[in-house]
């Protein structure tokens, strides 16, 4: 048992440091072509996973219906794939010292797909309709601080908001529409994006049209992008064999290999959105304790996990913070380390009064393959602590119900998809949040929560975010595993796509090689 | 009367059928029973160093994405499959003899309102009824074979019906009644052997399609649970794995193809001996 | 005609019966259409707003009674998770309208496929003399009713997608853009269907015709001086084919209904996909109206099968 252990973690280290590479390829257009030339025109097949959940750019919640609808809509300024935001409908911006003043200045000729031009009127109505000021219910919750929209000039508009934050800004990513376009019974999606849209079959797949009086000069470069439904990972793979879809961005680790043999198919990897962890639930035994928390992360051994089930490609996470935003990140893994330390977790169980393990149940939605598997992992790494864990595969809207909303779980593996805002993951621990599942409590966490709000000076803020991490940490209010990779299989011919901090598919660069 | 015998056992030896799926249902039995004491491997313990093996002399089965060892989970899941998939088949089945046989065989308004239940249980959505049950009455195995049983009964309730339709009007019934044969009599004596052959038949389908029902019912979380094998699992868990690791699906697919195959052959035998 | 109008009464409390079992199921599991659309990005205020705009925050009795008056009235309601364009959701009767022809060609297909080949190869059977076609068509026919339909439906996805190339796995072609090529494309599911009911069928119809063939009347009319062919045709096959059109008719419905395993392997966006994915996301409107169609067509399938006992053997209507 124990060279077998030994063994493995070798292993893991060598897949590790091989792999790594891959990795760092963050927001790199990689791959063989980049050094090849453009060519204009051409179609691509892209596949994806789930189906839209709403063509209205402000009520789709689904990171996989946002992830297309990035290529239709815009908003005032939009992310770039450094994690940065760039100037889209608006060319210029300006906050007042206090923060509640925002200034735009609107660009110059950008057009709707319909072919009006983007008016500050249409701008108005957009935020309106997102913040909640036209009916009372914001659509988006972040903009919900607007307190009014006002037109100064046909080129300039003022937003006021009740509270100042420095991170607002991220969320004017908000789409601009054409004025009463939300009311428009038979209105087709129409904004200013890259592509406009062309169909939409539920089940089949969305079809969107080069937009030619696009603002970016150059772009974009395909005339057609298809995003074809593909419900499962398996049917993917044959149909990248087989020519129907040319572009997959959700390849597993094994199907990634497989494919690299053949050859006629560039892999392309980035770390994704999201920190994936085992969910403690802080409000029941024997989980409230927390060396009985401490214990599990002392337990759990991130390097295995990852080269059980991502190959060696993912990254170790700490903390509830994506490395991706540089300026706030605190690097953790160090607390608990990341192989397993048997020991001490049985050494801090055993000063909690379970000197023999206890039983833990890990529910899991049973529709994420890669959540399942981790836990598969996580049940044999608890067991050699002596910690009797147990799988509770469940449907995706009973994990909702049940675990995200009523809270009525033991443990759980899934996923928290980040914005780029820092303060969004570390916004739900606090003691009050809705959104705070693991019901993780402590007074000093939203004291300085709440400082890093309210701070304008960024250093500062970045000094209560890291500090906020290390007490979620050092709590263990929750053991983080990993930053799975998003592995994207794309055709030998094209080329240009670029990886983003923030989950979309960007088609605007993907261009065909010469 | 030892000529008779003689010729039975003529016939006994005779009955390539019965041989064949005799052996290999024996087989499967044995493999069930050992794997339930004991397995080469561990069927949970992983192994970074060894996934993805391809069958080898020390992987008879090769492993899988864990570096499991598949004929140590294959054992441990043919014990599994076969007692769920067995009894799900079983309780449907009797479920289906009796209903189909008095329905079918007296008529009348019982007949009616079984009739509508079983319709409407044929457009009842299984995912939708496992849901409800898990709802109720919480997941595990024993839940699993109920719903699945449920599921399966309105398919063998028709068969059996029809054949009994068919049976009561047969002149050999007629007499039988003449000469005042009770009706429980003449339902299970005199009816329902005669429909055996179309009734295993419908059986065989049944098990196979038990042993699918149950892997795509551990997608909504009842029954079996990671890290627990079971074939349908195995098989469904190897889709991601199809170009890397064939072997992965081949094993727990062919392993299914074995139980089902030795059963019918031997259902065959034991219908040929009859004649 | 009175058995006619018996059949419609039943048929209308059947399907009042599975609405209201779905609708009594839809109110117990755990999760509704609302926390299904808002995921982990769900706010109480949005949740109150979108129930509200989907009437889900009325009293469930008041909700059925709505939704029955609505599809008495021939409005099938409008899908939860489905749009239409950006502000619409996509009227029911349209989204399944769209879903049915998929799975109803690829039924028709795979019934054809089965009613040929089934039927002379049973009869063949039933006939042959031959020891060594008895045990090949045994053999053969058990081990075809004995593969797991995901697994029959990837062997055939390699075998003639990957290995022969005659058609593109996942490849699929809307029936708006080309109909030729959509048919051609369901051949290949409408095959993995078709395999094991093509044996299950055979065999049915071989150990049916050997029972009757055994029969009292099947010597009296060969003593009676009938033909062997006659006598095969005229009375066995007739009298055999009573329980197979039971299981064909069995087989039609649940092809109809939905070959949700050979939807998922091939691609195919039918009715069997469409009725998981809705029920994963808690889609009411689309499910009940599924439901009551899977129901309608398999009750429909037994009538006419019905229908067809009373064609085959006339003694049954006399009572």
């Amino acid at each position: 048992m124990r060279k077998k252990l030994t063994s493995y973690l070798l292993m893991a280290f060598l897949l590790m440091t091989t792999l790594s590479g891959c990795a760092g390829g963050t927001g790199e257009s990689s791959g063989d072509n980049s050094s090849k030339e453009p060519t204009y025109g051409g179609s691509v097949v892209v596949g994806i996973q789930q189906d839209v959940d709403s063509l209205d750019p402000h009520k789709a919640t689904a990171a996989g219906t946002k992830e297309i609808l990035f290529n239709i809509f815009e908003g005032l300024v939009k992310p770039d794939e450094n994690g940065n935001l760039m100037k889209a409908v608006a060319s210029d911006y300006k906050i007042s010292e206090d923060g509640l003043v925002y200034t735009f200045t609107l660009r110059e000729n950008v057009k709707f797909h319909n072919g009006n031009v983007v008016t500050a009127e249409d701008v108005e109505y957009s935020l309106k309709r997102a913040s909640g000021l036209l009916d009372g219910t914001p659509l988006i919750s972040a903009l919900s601080v607007i307190t009014s929209v006002d037109i100064v000039d046909p080129k300039t508009v003022q937003v006021t908001v009740g509270s100042a934050n420095t991170e607002l800004i991220y969320s004017f990513v908000a789409a601009i529409i054409p004025k009463g376009s939300g009311e428009d019974a038979n209105a087709d999606p129409v904004g200013t994006g890259p592509f406009s849209f062309v169909s939409y079959a539920p089940q089949e797949g969305i079809v969107l049209a080069k937009n030619a009086n696009y603002w970016q000069e150059g772009l974009p470069y395909l005339d057609k992008v298809e995003f074809k439904i593909v419900n499962s990972p398996d049917t993917a793979l044959l149909n990248l064999q087989g020519g129907s879809i040319d572009i997959y961005p959700y390849l597993t680790d094994s199907q990634a290999n497989e494919l690299k043999g053949k050859g006629s198919f560039q892999i392309l990897s980035a770390p994704s959105d999201v920190v994936q962890a085992l969910f403690l639930n802080n409000a029941v035994k024997p989980l409230d304790d927390v060396r009985v928390r401490q214990a599990i992360c002392y337990a759990l051994d991130k390097d295995s996990i990852n080269a059980f089930v991502a190959g060696g490609g993912a990254m170790l996470a700490g903390s509830a913070m994506l490395p991706a935003l540089k300026d706030y990140y605190v690097e953790l893994n160090d607390v608990y380390g990341t192989t397993a330390n048997v020991e001490k977790a049985k050494q801090l169980m055993k000063e909690a009064g379970y000197p023999n393990g206890f039983d833990l149940e890990i529910t899991v939605p049973s529709n994420y393959a890669y959540h399942m598997q981790t836990a598969e992992v996580v049940v044999e790494q608890l067991k050699a602590a002596g910690i009797n864990a147990k799988i509770n595969a469940v449907e995706w809207n009973t994990w909702l119900t049940e675990c995200y909303q009523g809270r009525n779980y033991q443990s759980t593996i899934c996923g928290i998809t980040c914005d780029m805002t820092p303060g969004y993951l570390l916004n739900r621990f606090q003691s009050e949040s809705s959104k705070n599942f693991i019901n993780y409590k402590n007074a000093e966490y939203d004291e300085v929560f709440k400082k890093a709000q309210s701070s304008l000076d960024l250093q500062e803020k970045s000094k209560y975010y890291k500090q906020l991490q290390e007490l979620l940490t050092k709590d263990a209010g929750t053991a983080f595993i990993q930053i799975p990779p998003i592995t994207i299989a794309m055709k030998n011919t094209l080329g240009g796509y670029k990886f983003y901090p923030v989950y979309v598919q960007d088609m605007s660069t993907v261009y065909y090689t010469k | 009367m030892k000529a008779l015998i003689k010729d039975y056992l003529k016939n006994f030896k005779g009955n390539r059928y019965f041989w064949a799926g005799l052996v290999m249902t024996l087989m499967i039995l044995l493999i069930a029973v050992v794997g339930y004491f004991w397995t080469p491997y561990s069927t949970t313990e992983m192994s970074a160093t060894e996934r993805f093996q391809a069958p080898s002399f020390r992987h008879l089965f090769g492993t899988d994405n864990f570096g499991r060892d598949i004929f140590s989970r294959v054992m441990k899941g043919i014990g599994t499959t076969v007692f769920i998939s067995s009894l799900v088949v079983i309780l449907s089945g009797a479920a289906g003899i009796v209903i189909g046989a008095l329905t079918g065989y007296f008529g009348g308004i019982v007949d009616e309102i079984v009739m509508r239940i079983t319709d409407a249980i044929n457009g009842f959505p299984s995912i939708l009824l496992g849901l409800v049950m898990i709802t109720l009455m919480g997941s595990g195995s024993h839940n699993l074979i109920v719903s699945l049983a449920i599921v399966f009964t309105p398919s063998y309730v028709r068969i059996v019906r029809s054949e009994f339709i068919k049976l009561r009007d047969a002149d050999y019934i007629k007499r039988a009644r003449l000469m005042g044969v009770g009706h429980i009599r003449i339902l299970f004596v005199h009816i329902l052997p005669n429909i055996f052959s179309v009734f295993w038949a419908s059986m065989m389908i049944g098990f196979n399609n038990a042993i699918l029902a149950e892997s795509g019912m551990s997608y909504l979380g009842i029954g079996v649970q990671p890290p627990d094998a079971s074939l349908g699992k195995m098989l469904s868990d190897a889709q991601g794995y199809l170009m890397t690791a064939p072997w992965y699906a081949l094993s727990p697919g062919l392993a299914i193809v074995w139980i089902v195959l030795g059963f019918s052959l031997l259902s065959e035998g034991i219908r040929r001996l009859q004649e | 005609m009175k058995y006619f109008g018996k059949k419609f009464i039943t048929l209308i409390m059947t399907l009042f019966i599975v609405s209201v079992a779905a609708f009594i199921a839809f109110q117990i599991i755990p999760g509704d259409v609302v926390t299904s659309i808002l995921g982990t990005e769900s706010t109480p205020e949005r949740e109150a707003q979108l129930r509200a705009e989907l009437g889900l925050d009325q009293p469930p009795v008041q909700r059925y009674f709505s939704w029955m008056g609505g599809v008495l009235q021939g409005d099938l309601g409008v899908s939860y998770r489905y749009s239409k364009n950006m502000n619409e959701m996509m009227p029911v009767a349209e989204l399944i309208g769209d879903k049915l022809p998929v799975t109803l060609w690829l039924a028709a297909i795979s019934l054809v496929l089965i009613i040929v080949l089934s039927i002379p190869l049973g009869v063949l059977w039933a006939r042959s003399k031959s020891k060594l076609l008895d045990v090949l068509m045994g053999i053969g026919t058990q081990t075809a009713m004995a593969v797991p339909s995901f697994f029959l439906g990837i062997l055939v996805t390699y075998f003639f997608g990957i290995f022969l190339r005659w058609f593109t796995p996942g490849g699929y072609v809307s029936y708006h853009t080309d109909f030729w090529r959509f048919l051609g494309y369901l051949l290949f599911p409408a095959i993995s269907i078709a395999i094991p009911k093509i044996a299950m069928t055979a065999r049915f119809l071989r150990n049916s015709m050997m029972t009757e063939m055994d029969a009292d009347y099947v010597r009296t009319a060969y003593s009676k001086g009938c033909s062997k062919r006659r006598v095969m045709y005229r009375h066995v096959l007739r009298n055999a084919m009573m329980p197979v059109v039971t299981f064909l008719g069995m087989i039609i419905a649940e092809i109809i209904a939905g070959s949700i395993v050979v939807e998922q392997v091939f691609g195919l966006p039918g009715v069997g996909r469409l009725l998981i994915s809705s029920v994963s996301t808690r889609d009411f409107p689309v499910v009940q109206i599924l439901i009551l169609y899977i129901t309608f067509v398999v009750i429909f399938v037994y009538f006419l099968v019905d229908i067809l006992y009373r064609v085959i053997d006339p003694r049954i209507s006399s009572k």
